[in-house]
């Protein structure tokens, strides 16, 4: 990997996103994350509006984790518009959560998400995960143009 | 949390090309990966087997897999026309599709995501490089990972 990849993590929980950004680090992966707090600011983020229209600052992300429970705007809602009203389908759009309901997993994978994780809740398993995804998306993924 | 191995994974593999497909059994096979894989000849037999239609009605020996490796290039149906029945179908639309492709094209990258692919795998070129694919598709897809219940 050459150049640094964008990542988007849509969480509204300010502490986890650092660890998760910690982990990043750790792993000495050139990746940089860019944080949004709730679904609104995820979907300003997406479509550069105010105040994320700065491309060069806030280039549009390689991928996005998105977190199911948040205020304003759920990940669902995030979901359904990024497939839909937005048709952004080609953006792969990863699903952390607490959730391990059936219910939600569905409900996300025929909304149009890429892929459904757990959030591990060590920093161990958060670490993992950070190397597993960078490993599968940004060294074997082909992205579209 | 440490990450887990969800309960067996199972894999179809839809590729007309069946050395490609012995080459992704035996690097299953000798990593140890956790996979159970089965595998179809070509678009046509693919949708057969999602559907658990004539040779495939036995879940049993032929189960709903929690994921489709899908080449692009096959006979009768093609990988596209595989992915387009997928997604139009109800019960078949949230089964995750990534595609295993020897072309690196952008029209078909694109396509292919546009089609809905969940993510788009390029064939390495050597034994080594599929190891290392197969590993983080293990890793990625198997252990940390949840797919929705199938059929």
């Amino acid at each position: 990997m050459k150049k640094s990849e964008h990542i988007l993590l849509a969480k509204d929980n300010e502490d986890y996103a650092l660890l998760l950004q910690r982990a990043i680090e750790t792993a000495n992966i050139d990746a940089n994350l860019q944080i949004v707090r709730d679904g609104q600011e995820a979907i300003d983020y997406l479509t550069g509006a105010e105040p994320y229209a700065d491309r060069t600052r806030h280039p549009f992300p390689k991928l996005v984790l998105l977190d199911l429970k948040m205020p304003r705007m759920d990940g669902f809602e995030v979901l359904s518009a990024v497939r839909q009203r937005l048709g952004f389908t080609r953006l792969p759009v990863i699903v952390l959560t607490n959730s391990d309901n059936p219910a939600d997993i569905k409900r996300a994978y025929e909304l149009g998400a890429t892929s459904y994780f757990q959030k591990p809740d060590s920093l161990e398993g958060l670490d993992e995960m950070i190397h597993v995804l960078h490993a599968y998306w940004l060294k074997f993924n082909h992205f579209p143009d | 949390m440490a990450p887990k191995l969800n309960n067996p994974v199972s894999i179809l593999i839809a590729d007309d090309d069946a050395q490609d497909t012995m080459l992704v059994q035996l690097a299953v096979k000798r990593a140890a990966l956790g996979l159970r894989l089965d595998s179809v000849a070509d678009g046509a037999e693919a949708i057969d087997y999602l559907m658990g239609r004539s040779q495939y009605a036995d879940r049993q020996s032929h189960p709903f897999p929690s994921m489709l490796l899908l080449d692009l290039k096959m006979p009768r149906l093609s990988g596209f026309d595989v992915l387009q029945y997928v997604r139009g179908q109800s019960g078949l639309r949230q089964l995750p599709v990534v595609i295993f492709s020897s072309s690196d094209d952008p029209k078909d990258i694109q396509r292919a995501y546009n089609e809905g692919a969940n993510s788009y795998l390029c064939k390495p070129h050597s034994n080594e490089d599929l190891s290392a694919l197969l590993r983080a598709l293990e890793e990625y897809w198997c252990k940390f990972n949840h797919f929705p219940s199938g059929h």
